[in-house]
């Protein structure tokens, strides 16, 4: 594309034809996170500790120093972050290539199921029944599992129960298949992980992890306003901080789709 | 007679609130040995290794026999009553502030006579049983009760300034999602707290107890997560000025040292739990507390810490907690120093290994949960500032005074 092409994508973003729609949940220490077994080690919570506000410690200004873990709210998983991946090439944020920063994506609506079943998992089928609508999911797209999640109080969000939470993701099979068949950069769901609720119980666990990373492929979680992105269309920016050898990081996912400009 | 003391009316906005004021704060070096007893609740006296007199006040040499070994020794609490005298117009604030008030001379049958505060009861020519007590300013103060137990005998005036009592005071424990948590919050009820705030973090994560904590009456749940600064200091603009008692129910308690650890992620959750934590319970809390020290029948008046006896003597098998417990230790002791102007107390509640899954592998004797709540409650009616709750507690408390260095070994065997 020449810089006029460019030039017209700018304009089009700034007079509203394209339209930017956030898929990010604010930064705060108050958004669930994923709880581990507490004899493993846990991630950071989100802290926001002022310096100054205008005041005696820095009269004319403020600002903050932050902590939190790299898998904290709206987060990206690089390949590094599993077993699996763990020796890929350009596998870490750092090094991924950033083209891969910028993708299209295919958004598969399961909000209806996921309201009747905590425990929904994505199969196969139900993704070739929205390929006949919506057509083959093309390489190199993001998929993005819709379950209007999102927009749950943050305690049935979390859905923690006296077995662990209980929160849709895809089942073995289906991850397995989008990366081999269907060569999908990454996939993305609503929920805190980008695995189900249960998924350690599954075989192999966490396949969204064990098989996206395996194969060099990106996740992305606790997405929202995924309701107003088109099945297909949609261009995702998903950019992670360049932290050194990281595994991930909270990033802005912002969604580029047509608008009415 | 006591009069009972009446629940207190909200408090009128539109008046001043009277500041705290302290009573006379000098001592000498030698009478901390009656601090030293007052924040335990033991009464000890000065008593001469030679010639074994027992002498009051404080000093460097005895009265009898003039041997410079004079010790501090648990001493019978008996005494006599006998005189006393009202003081109505006391030319000290402090004192004018609180008029009449009530002293007397006490013969111990110990053999020394002391210069005490009166409960009410107290008559002249009767026996009284005397205490050693923290007043206001901090310092050792001897208190006489009547020997025999009377009606609303917790209600007297005069005692309520020398304690912290938890009736009719508003309670804020800051972490009810541990048993220790909910226990203390029951029991302050019961002690008449009239309303416990009780905080509890990520209220998306569910906890053993939730729903019994959640109905139970005249107890308030507030969301608290007191590692995020905002967190306390929002609650702090809600409750700061109705909080006259803070209970730190905060519990991190993770086995392992320096060596068979790998990482600091652990630690670094020790470290925001417990020592930052209390530094923004502190800056949130502590100014106004300080500043209604003196504020009526629910005057701000205590600040409880739950710590480890290992932040006494590090016990290596916990070793990571008991630095960060001894870290808060030394915090306590720099809030007690600023909080006494405003007459709030630091309270310490000590102990050994807790009947929680986080000590499971330790043997017993282990302090249950419900133990503890009642120690604090104990050490706020009685005025106390240091407790130890628990065999091992108290074990280590004398083998530290003992010989602090074999401690530090057998604990590291």
């Amino acid at each position: 594309m020449d810089s006029n092409g460019l030039m017209q994508f700018a304009g089009a973003v700034a007079s509203g034809a394209v339209r930017v729609v956030d898929l990010t949940f604010t930064l705060s220490p108050e958004f669930p996170v994923i709880v581990l077994p507490p004899e493993f080690g846990q991630a950071a919570p989100v802290r926001i500790q002022q310096i100054s506000r205008y005041d005696a410690s820095g009269p004319a200004w403020y600002w903050n120093n932050l902590t939190f873990g790299e898998h904290t709210g709206t987060h990206f998983d690089a390949p590094i972050h599993w077993f699996t991946g763990k020796d890929l090439p350009n596998n870490s944020v750092d090094t991924l290539p950033v083209r891969d920063m910028i993708a299209p994506a295919c958004v598969i609506d399961c909000s209806a199921q996921a309201a009747k079943d905590a425990d929904f998992l994505l199969t196969i089928p139900v993704v070739e029944a929205w390929e006949k609508s919506h057509g083959r999911i093309p390489e190199r797209h993001w998929v993005l599992l819709r379950t209007d999640w999102s927009k749950k109080g943050w305690r049935d969000y979390a859905n923690l129960k006296d077995d662990g939470a209980h929160t849709p993701g895809p089942d073995p099979a289906v991850m397995r298949w989008l990366v081999e068949e269907r060569g999908v950069i990454g996939f993305g769901t609503e929920t805190i992980g980008t695995d189900a609720g249960q998924a350690g119980h599954l075989d192999p666990p966490y396949p969204a992890h064990h098989f996206l990373h395996g194969r060099g492929r990106y996740g992305l979680q606790c997405l929202c306003n995924l309701d107003q992105l088109p099945p297909t269309g949609a261009v995702i920016v998903a950019a992670p901080l360049k932290i050194q050898n990281g595994s991930g990081s909270p990033l802005r996912v912002l969604a580029l789709v047509p608008g009415q400009g | 007679m006591i009069e009972p003391i009446v629940k207190p009316r909200r408090k009128n906005p539109l008046l001043r609130t009277r500041l705290p004021t302290s009573p006379p704060r000098a001592r000498s070096r030698a009478s901390h040995g009656f601090t030293r007893a007052a924040a335990e609740g033991r009464f000890m006296l000065q008593r001469c290794d030679a010639c074994g007199t027992f002498c009051y006040p404080a000093r460097d040499a005895c009265p009898a026999c003039l041997s410079a070994d004079l010790v501090f020794a648990d001493a019978p609490r008996r005494g006599t009553l006998l005189s006393e005298t009202t003081l109505h117009v006391p030319a000290d604030v402090h004192f004018r502030e609180r008029a009449p008030w009530r002293v007397g001379l006490v013969a111990m049958e110990c053999g020394p006579t002391l210069v005490t505060h009166l409960h009410a009861d107290c008559e002249e020519g009767r026996p009284v049983v005397m205490s050693f007590q923290l007043d206001k300013s901090g310092q050792a103060v001897a208190f006489a009760h009547p020997e025999r137990e009377t009606p609303n005998m917790a209600d007297d005036r005069q005692w309520r300034e020398m304690t912290a009592d938890p009736k009719f005071r508003r309670v804020l424990v800051t972490n009810g999602r541990s048993i220790v948590g909910q226990e203390t919050v029951a029991a302050l009820r019961a002690a008449g707290a009239s309303i416990v705030f009780v905080g509890v973090a990520e209220p998306w994560k569910p906890f053993r107890g939730e729903d019994a904590l959640r109905a139970l009456e005249g107890v308030q749940i507030v969301p608290l997560d007191i590692g995020d600064e905002k967190s306390v200091a929002d609650l702090a603009a809600d409750i700061g000025g109705k909080v006259d008692i803070l209970v730190n129910t905060s519990e991190h308690v993770r086995a392992g040292g320096l060596l068979d650890r790998q990482g600091t992620s652990v630690v670094r959750d020790e470290i925001d739990q417990s020592y930052l934590g209390f530094v923004h319970l502190a800056q949130a809390f502590g100014p106004a507390m300080r500043m209604r020290g003196s504020d009526g029948v629910n005057s701000a008046a205590a600040w409880v810490n739950i710590l480890s006896v290992y932040a006494l003597a590090n016990w290596p098998m916990f070793g990571a907690y008991s630095a960060s417990q001894a870290a808060c230790l030394s915090l306590s002791h720099s809030l007690r120093a600023e909080l006494r102007p405003g007459g709030v107390k630091v309270v310490n509640v000590f102990t050994g290994p807790l009947d929680i899954e986080w000590f499971q592998m330790v043997p017993p004797p282990k302090v249950a949960p419900r133990a503890v709540a009642s120690a604090i409650v104990s050490a706020l009616k009685r005025g106390l500032e240091d407790v130890f709750v628990g065999d091992v507690a108290e074990d280590i408390r004398q083998r530290l005074a003992a010989n602090p260095k074999a401690v530090e070994r057998e604990l590291g065997a």
